[in-house]
């Protein structure tokens, strides 16, 4: 194919402009909690020393230990769960067939675009009956459950995918279905789960409204995009230059796992709507 | 007879799913159906409930707050969905013509806004916006020092500065699904459009758009989805505010289920927000599919 070569340069102005407008935000943020404290930087100067006291404010005054902590324990809970219940039922979509089962499957997609807006209030009620607002439990049981219909259209495309012959073989050998789906098909679909492992992760990490609903008042148990949100609302550490350390510490596991499954982020985004 | 052959045929497959399905019934269609049916009672969450019909779906469709909140939806339509997929589908003309090298890198970094928490994101726009920040050093900077301003805290400019935010995120999406999909377009397609003469305009229009058109799709469902709901960049940046220039459906419902506790308007407006992102949804399926 010929090439023109300012189409070329075009083509990399226009990606090098995008990039820069999608980082600007969170470096100008960076910058600023890196600037001494009570400096106010004007926006656009770059810091001149690295000055780390800002991070130190928001961390003890933010209480961002005990909320990454309750973040992690959430997103783990999370993920396994719903991992461990989507393989079966999406093994089980893939593998048979029938009326029932295709409602069944349907059913289950519909909370693609369910908005937990239309939740918040039956979930609230149902936890506050069992005595479990507050904790942990009450933001990983819902997760899962709305976690499910993404991970079971992901699955069940997976699990479709692989040759029938294996399982026929597996059958054969006289391996039952459990065993089957466990030692031949699930090595074989690892890629995918771990791809949505890392999609959930990134869902859970960053779900606002449901901790903010389900974990009101409890310091403790709060996930960090809700302590941030607390801390950056709160008028009496209204520091811009604090609330941008806090948003960087919040930002930076998410950051990181980026870096290390940013190909599994992208990918995965982007086939799992389009596959459909 | 038919029925115990199908059970010992795929009777297994039950066994696997009713876990999932159990789950799924208690935490997603169960509370579902409770809205719906909350939302036909008038309720403070304490005393007893009375039964009032359709009276909250009255309230909510009458209520000319509430009808305004849906105008700033559509405006958040417009910078959340539309903007962005324009502007992706602009330079996903120029990328049809040339092989990028590094891909991976702008990628994972045009992905960035998509990764980072909303809270994060709010909080890092409100910097951008503030009296102090980035955005009046640059208007002082070019000499329009004059037009700074609060800029979410101004009632003429806090809904189209809340809307950018959502241009800013979703703008990379649709630039890496689009740029994705193209690379999936045969490039002998591309080779015989050219040796027929067709220009740069011509191509994208019969090569290029029908070429993406599941990506086109995927793009304007998440982000219409996401212009719909907009609780989290509005709670975290105005809360609805400045007076009520940036309320959307899910403040309301929100305020009225834990501030003002009308139960009963909050899941009747739940039940109506659903409907019109299903319905929403619908469309575009229905209008995008593959008619062949």
């Amino acid at each position: 194919m010929i090439e023109h070569p300012r189409e070329k340069w075009l083509a990399y102005g226009i990606l090098i402009v995008g990039t820069v407008v999608a980082l600007y935000p969170f470096l100008s943020i960076l910058s600023l909690a890196l600037s001494e404290p009570g400096e106010r930087p004007s926006g656009f100067t770059i810091p001149t020393a690295l000055n780390f006291d800002n991070f130190v404010t928001a961390w003890t005054d933010g209480h961002f230990a005990t909320a990454l902590t309750s973040s992690a324990i959430v997103c783990i809970a999370v993920v396994v769960g719903t991992i461990v219940l989507a393989i079966p039922a999406s093994y089980a979509l893939a593998n048979a067939r029938g009326p029932v089962l295709t409602l069944i499957g349907v059913v289950m997609l519909l909370g693609l675009v369910m908005p937990y807006e239309a939740m918040i209030v039956p979930l609230y009620n149902m936890f506050k009956d069992w005595n479990l607002l507050n904790t942990w439990v009450a933001l990983i049981l819902p997760q899962i459950g709305l976690s499910l219909s993404l991970s079971i259209l992901w699955l069940r495309s997976a699990f479709s995918s692989t040759p029938p012959s294996l399982a026929e073989a597996a059958s054969i050998d006289g391996a039952t279905r459990m065993r089957t789906m466990v030692s031949i098909i699930l090595p074989i679909t690892m890629p995918a789960v771990m791809t949505l492992a890392t999609l959930l992760f990134l869902f859970t990490w960053n779900e606002f409204l449901l901790a903010l609903v389900l974990i009101p008042d409890n310091a403790n148990t709060q996930t960090a995009p809700l302590a941030l949100s607390f801390f950056a609302g709160n008028r009496r550490t209204n520091d811009p230059a604090v609330m941008a350390a806090a948003a960087v510490l919040v930002a930076l596991p998410v950051l990181v796992a980026d870096l290390f499954f940013q190909r599994k982020f992208v990918s995965g985004m982007m086939s799992g709507g389009v596959k459909e | 007879m038919r029925i115990s052959f199908h059970l010992r045929q795929h009777g297994w497959a039950y066994v696997f799913i009713a876990p999932a399905l159990v789950f799924y019934s208690v935490f997603v269609l169960g509370p579902l159906a409770k809205t719906v049916q909350i939302s036909f009672y008038e309720w403070d969450g304490i005393t007893a409930a009375t039964a009032v019909g359709l009276d909250n779906y009255v309230r909510a469709v009458s209520d000319v707050q509430i009808i305004e909140s849906l105008g700033h939806s559509l405006v958040f339509f417009f910078f959340y969905a539309l903007l962005p997929i324009v502007i992706g589908l602009l330079f996903t003309g120029v990328f049809a013509r040339t092989q990028i090298r590094g891909l991976t890198f702008f990628r994972a970094i045009l992905f960035l806004p998509q990764i980072l928490s909303t809270v994060v994101v709010a909080v890092a726009w409100r910097w951008i916006y503030d009296l102090d920040g980035p955005l009046n050093a640059l208007l002082e900077l070019v000499g329009l020092g004059d037009y700074s301003r609060a800029w979410l805290g101004d009632f003429s400019t806090a809904l189209p500065s809340v809307g950018l935010i959502g241009t800013w995120v979703m703008y990379g999406l649709c630039m890496v699904l689009f740029i994705a999909g193209i690379q999936k377009i045969p490039r002998e397609i591309y080779e015989a459009a050219r040796m027929d003469g067709a220009g740069m305009f011509r191509e994208f229009m019969t090569v290029t758009l029908p070429g993406i058109r599941g990506e086109i799709m995927f793009a304007m469902i998440f982000t219409v989805t996401v212009a719909l709901r907009n609780f989290d960049i509005v709670w975290n940046t105005t809360s609805g505010g400045p007076g009520d220039s940036t309320k959307v459906p899910s403040i309301f419902i929100y305020q009225a289920a834990f501030i003002t506790r009308d139960i009963g308007l909050s899941a009747a407006i739940g039940v109506l927000l659903t409907l019109l992102i299903l319905s929403v949804t619908g469309i575009i399926i229905a209008t995008m599919r593959e008619r062949d």
